[in-house]
């Protein structure tokens, strides 16, 4: 099969578990396609991510830019519709059920049972993401004191915290 | 959905739809959902407070991109098949091409020193935004004595064992939701 091809495969079964979005799915992304195939180096799977962080749109913007990556234009194309079809098209076929069911026990404990997974998730792909770029201690200072920041003043606007990264970064402090 | 509920002036058409998804891709940095909140609630009202907590709910629930599943939702409410396309391609159209923009530099000046410097920084940045989200999200469950262990679980399982997330996923929903199922049915 074609790389494109095997990208629109692999991408279409991980969105039937990103809980939590593409987030999530970084370390699962990461073992498909830098461990697995072999597509990408853990320096370059960094940088995309860094990437995307950078540019406006939806957080699922890196995995078109990890399908270009690899397939190019066909690849972004491939990724991006593999990660966001299948759902869509079940969100559509799904949202009247799901309001007639409101209020259902089975339907609260789902809801209420998922969200701690994708709290689990989301901190495995910032981990993870830690783990594949390398850090010294500076990339470690900074990432600290991007949390506090980010927790402490919610009223920062997240591109002033990414410009500064880039400054840090290079002055060739992380 | 009731008629009622719906907010009284608006009607987009579907090129309202694509440009009003439009803007909010295109201002959301790290995330749009605040932005998509703006626009849909407080701006455009196409949505109630209620109605878009209840369906960012069931999209926050189910897998997949949670802002282009709301655009869906929202494109289907609106315009039927045609607004469900459209909504989510102008959410996705412009900073997708952004994005693609940005990837012909990577490939051309990436291998640079400096770019990668920069680009470990901006890494570094938004590897704490994230552990930031998972903090604060963390922060709102309900229950936590009961609930965060699952949390662990998840973290122990797929960033540290390093074991396929679809079946971690899956044994841990049928775990965690059953307790959830039991804790309901003790209230």
């Amino acid at each position: 099969m074609s790389v494109v091809g095997q990208l629109f495969l692999e991408f279409a079964l991980l969105s039937f578990v990103a809980f939590g979005g593409a987030t999530a799915l970084l370390p699962e992304m990461h073992r498909v396609v830098v461990e697995n195939h072999h597509w990408l180096d853990d320096a370059t799977f960094t940088h995309l991510y860094a990437i995307a962080q950078a540019a406006p749109g939806p957080n699922v913007l890196v995995v078109s830019l990890i399908g270009w990556e690899i397939g190019g234009l066909f690849g972004a194309f491939a990724t991006t519709l593999a990660m966001c079809l299948p759902m869509s098209v079940l969100i559509y076929l799904l949202i009247d059920r799901w309001e007639s069911f409101s209020g259902k026990r089975w339907q609260q404990a789902l809801s209420l049972g998922v969200a701690p997974l994708a709290v689990g998730l989301i901190f495995s792909g910032a981990t993870l993401i830690g783990q594949s770029a390398g850090f010294g201690v500076g990339g470690w200072l900074l990432l600290a004191a991007v949390l506090a920041i980010n927790l402490r003043l919610r009223g920062l606007h997240p591109l002033w915290l990414i410009a500064a990264g880039a400054v840090i970064g290079l002055l060739g402090l992380v | 959905m009731p008629p009622e509920t719906v907010p009284a002036s608006a009607n987009p058409d579907l090129k309202a739809l694509f440009l009003g998804f439009s803007a909010v891709g295109l201002s959301g940095f790290g995330g749009v959902l605040p932005f998509a909140r703006r626009m849909l609630v407080d701006e455009k009202r196409w949505l109630t407070a209620e109605e878009f907590n209840a369906q960012l709910g069931l999209c926050q629930f189910l897998p997949g991109p949670n802002v282009i599943n709301l655009s869906v939702l929202v494109g289907k409410r609106y315009q039927g098949v045609a607004g469900a396309i459209v909504a989510p391609l102008g959410m996705l159209a412009a900073p997708f091409a952004i994005v693609l923009l940005l990837a012909l530099l990577y490939d051309r000046f990436g291998s640079l020193a400096p770019v990668q410097s920069m680009l470990r920084g901006i890494a570094a940045v938004g590897c704490g935004l994230l552990f930031a989200t998972a903090w604060r999200m963390g922060a709102a469950i309900k229950d936590k004595a009961i609930f965060l262990p699952f949390t662990a679980f998840n973290v122990a399982a797929i960033a540290w064992l390093r074991w396929p997330m679809p079946s971690v996923m899956l044994a841990g929903l049928v775990l965690s939701g059953g307790v959830a199922y039991w804790k309901l049915g003790r209230q």
